[in-house]
């Protein structure tokens, strides 16, 4: 440790030798941190962190209400999840999945999916570990990665040659180069499907293929799903943990926030076979303890309410992803009309857009920042207009693949998006 | 320096480690769990309260209020979740904005200096988290964290998995009869003793859980002097905070001269509104050791700020929750001591907190539940009294590292933070095992 005897307050500045600890180096950056404060002016029409701006159904809000108003459920619950909760997991995902799903060994309940995320990394991922991330990926898995001092190999989806209207499906995974990037070390892959940021919903061939891979090097498989509810015509979502031989190695992430338009609430869970998921409860219980116990109650009722109503408009599992079909296809419209390229997703609530044929020059903007990143900043400014670069979802080495996209947000109320339409369709006209 | 030997919790708790059979069960080959796991799976929490549940006893074990939060702060609650699309999406990362302005001012006024409500706080969920952030984000492999016993279970699996090395110094009780909680103290010559190159921090918890010790300001200034000359973090877990009695007066060793800089102060509004399942904490220090913690981290809390806005405009003031909690547990405190010593039994009076630790050295129980056989005398005491007669309560040894819990295994810990008809179902079966005697 090294001290600076000739300061003053050498005596009381504990900066100098208190330095952070080694797991944290280089992941104090964070594209939330950025893009929030840019998108923080309110005449700015935002249209990029992953929120809804529509209210969450009556019926969630009442829950939490009624669950305040009995003294028990402000104090403690079980910490690896409520019970009312639990059983309600089980039950939807015992219903989803075809299988019995022990309430108390096979779920974990945690703060939202990306507490989820973190338990399963720390629990099952070490230094010396390789964890394969397909590009683009929702960005925390990384720092999650390197935290438990295990390193992230990259495949990226590729596009196809399809040159117009383009979808999330045009957007696959090489075989050759996926199978490439397994080996004796390989711990674990993570999944994201429907995927954020280009809302690729994964077949269940493509599952297969992963799924093969995973059980051929003995590779454990984490999958986030947190937009599992999120699918749009045609396009169904599949469980990898269904798929044979995968229940036994999968870690399926789910989340409250996403499932009911209540992000903010921070809850979410992990379900899988008990010889794993007990490795996460491990580290729930010297990490967190427990969640909060009311808006588990809440968000057990909610799901309740709607597992009778499964396979109904009513659902609001299916009735939001029809809401958001609207929203997507009207989006898709507007910045097609002002000259971007949308990708149209399968699934989740995320649209990302190719600017090059806009050819908007940004030489003038300094910074030494991919392409998105520029493009963002001058669009925030003189557009008036938030988005998120699709370079913040992707490691080095392709952000010359992605530094032309931009990623929107559509779960947004109508005049939102009004506002997002007006702006849109006076680009040119400048 | 070498690393003390991991006790292996599995001989103690009963419960094999199945790590290894698992495997062969999944067809999966390789280890599964990460190595930092590894002598940190048991948990006092997850195996009492379970037990509790089962036996349906009369819980004065876990600490938790059974009886109302303040009606105020169920109020707030709602009318967060009323209050607007917004109040149920994410909010700030490191915290609520409203939330951190009202703590910052609030503590601000307590601790005499301006805090920076952006840098200087990190909320999380429950102090539980503040914690492991604190030692996520400042210990490294091979760092030594001196931890006062007794102390929250939780501070040694914390450390242990952060890769710290965990340094154990006992407060002792004071020679002849310890009545109070003020009757144990740290010694300055063994904490003196037991540094070295790789101490980085120390844990303290006042009003301490279990004793209920309240650290007087000579005790906080002896650990600030030795934290400075050192330089050394200390880690200052103040959760009930609140919550003295007869006069005994919380300090902040933040606030001492030269700690500021060094302290990460952790409080709770799970404990400070009586509504622990809300689980809101947080960690406030100075900004460029916060923000180590917020790279850990990432959270949202909406619901608090309301209820602490109104305690900020009460505070010193009759109306304010924090003076009147402190005074009706008081009284639930005295009359649970009584009612203990009319057994025969010795309870150690805690100037603050939650809980009350008592001798059971008098108690005569034929204990033949083969299954606790191994275990320390309290644990089997404690599992007996849940099984038998229907009550819970905590072994204090639960609160030692295995070296030093010899001393302790006669105390078994109550939680006095309980409705009336609790605490009298509790004592009737005090009072009616005794008579049986």
């Amino acid at each position: 440790r090294h001290r600076n005897k000739n300061s003053k307050c050498n005596l009381y500045m504990a900066s100098v030798t208190h330095k952070n600890a080694k797991r944290i180096e280089g992941l104090d950056k964070n594209v939330w941190i950025t893009f929030t404060s840019v998108a923080a002016d309110p005449t700015i029409v935002n249209l990029g962190q992953g929120y809804p701006d529509i209210p969450p159904p009556s019926y969630v809000k009442e829950g939490l209400v009624q669950a305040v108003m009995v003294d028990r459920l402000n104090q403690y619950t079980r910490g690896f999840g409520h019970p009312t909760l639990v059983k309600a997991l089980s039950q939807v995902y015992g219903k989803v999945c075809g299988r019995q799903i022990d309430p108390f060994k096979e779920i974990l309940v945690t703060v939202g999916g990306y507490g989820s995320l973190f338990c399963s990394i720390q629990g099952l991922i070490e230094e010396g570990d390789e964890v394969i991330i397909i590009e683009p990926f929702f960005d925390c898995y990384v720092p999650m990665v390197k935290m438990a001092g295990a390193k992230p190999v990259f495949i990226p989806l590729r596009l196809s040659d399809r040159k117009t209207d383009i979808s999330s499906a045009d957007w696959f995974l090489d075989q050759d180069e996926l199978a490439s990037k397994f080996n004796s070390k390989t711990k674990a892959i993570i999944i994201n499907t429907p995927n954020n940021p280009i809302g690729k919903v994964f077949t269940r061939n493509e599952l297969q293929a992963i799924a093969d891979l995973c059980i051929k090097h003995d590779t454990l498989c984490l999958s986030d799903e947190v937009y599992e509810w999120l699918t749009y015509k045609g396009h169904d979502h599949v469980k990898i943990a269904t798929l044979p031989g995968m229940w036994d190695r999968t870690i399926t992430v789910g989340s409250a926030g996403k499932t009911f338009s209540v992000t903010g609430w921070k809850l979410g869970w992990s379900i899988g076979p008990e010889h794993l998921v007990k490795h996460l409860q491990t580290v729930m219980q010297n990490s967190l303890y427990a969640c909060p116990t009311p808006l588990q109650e809440a968000v057990a009722q909610g799901l309740l309410r709607d597992y009778e109503l499964m396979g109904q408009p009513d659902c609001y599992f299916s009735s939001l992803a029809e809401e958001l079909q609207g929203k997507r296809d009207r989006i898709a419209t507007i910045l097609k009309q002002a000259g971007m390229n949308p990708v149209i997703p399968e699934g989740g609530y995320f649209m990302i857009a190719d600017v090059t044929a806009l050819n908007q020059h940004l030489s003038h903007v300094e910074d030494d920042e991919p392409y998105d990143y520029k493009f963002i900043k001058w669009m925030t400014k003189e557009k008036k207009l938030a988005a998120i670069p699709v370079t913040a979802f992707c490691g080095e080495e392709s952000i010359k693949h992605f530094e032309k996209y931009i990623r929107f947000c559509f779960i947004k109320q109508d005049s939102t998006l009004d506002a997002a339409e007006a702006i849109l369709k006076n680009w040119n006209k400048a | 320096m070498l690393r003390r030997p991991v006790r292996n919790w599995a001989s103690i708790w009963k419960r094999p480690v199945r790590l290894i059979n698992c495997q062969k069960k999944t067809g999966m080959a390789r280890q599964l769990h990460a190595r930092r796991l590894e002598g940190v799976d048991k948990n006092i929490w997850v195996e009492f309260t379970q037990l509790t549940a089962d036996y349906k006893a009369v819980n004065v074990g876990q600490g938790f209020p059974d009886f109302s939060p303040p009606s105020f702060i169920q109020e707030a609650f709602c009318s967060a979740i009323t209050g607007g699309a917004s109040m149920h999406q994410y909010t700030r990362g490191f915290g609520h904005p409203a939330l951190v302005k009202i703590l910052a001012k609030f503590f601000g006024r307590i601790v005499g200096r301006d805090i920076d409500p952006m840098e200087d706080f990190q909320i999380t969920v429950g102090a539980y988290q503040a914690l492991f952030c604190t030692f996520q984000a400042l210990i490294d492999e091979g760092d030594e964290v001196i931890i006062v016993e007794p102390f929250f279970d939780c501070y040694q699996p914390m450390v242990k998995m952060a890769g710290g090395t965990p340094l154990l110094l006992v407060c002792q009780k004071s020679t002849g009869p310890a009545l109070s909680s003020a009757d144990w103290v740290l010694s300055p010559e063994e904490l003196a003793s037991n540094l070295n190159p790789r101490t980085k921090a120390i844990v303290i918890n006042t009003p301490n859980n279990p004793l209920g010790k309240v650290y007087q300001r000579d005790e906080l200034q002896m650990i600030a002097d030795f934290c400075i000359k050192h330089d050394i973090i200390c880690i200052s877990d103040e959760v009930y905070e609140w919550l003295t009695y007869d006069g005994a007066q919380h300090i902040k060793i933040a606030s001492l001269p030269g700690m500021w800089e060094r302290t990460v102060t952790i409080g709770s509004a799970g404990k400070s509104f009586s509504a622990t399942g809300w689980k809101v904490g947080w960690a406030m220090g100075p900004g460029n050791i916060i923000k180590h913690l917020k790279t850990i981290h990432q959270n949202s809390v909406y619901h608090c700020a309301t209820a602490a806005q109104r305690e900020y405009d009460t505070f010193g003031t009759e109306d304010s929750y924090f003076k009147q909690l402190p005074a009706q547990l008081h009284k639930k405190r005295l009359r649970l001591a009584e009612c203990l010593r009319s057994v025969g039994l010795e309870p150690v009076m805690p100037q603050g907190g939650y809980f009350m630790i008592t001798d059971i050295s008098s108690l005569q129980v034929d204990l033949n539940d083969p299954s606790t056989k191994d275990e320390p005398y309290d644990f089997r005491i404690v599992k007996w009294l849940i099984k038998e007669k229907g009550l819970a309560t905590i072994p204090v040894s639960g609160f030692y590292s295995p070296e030093h819990r010899g001393n302790v295994q006669n105390y078994i810990r109550f939680c006095f933070v309980k409705e009336d008809s609790t605490l009298k179902a509790a004592e009737d079966i005090i009072r009616q095992w005794s008579v049986k005697k």
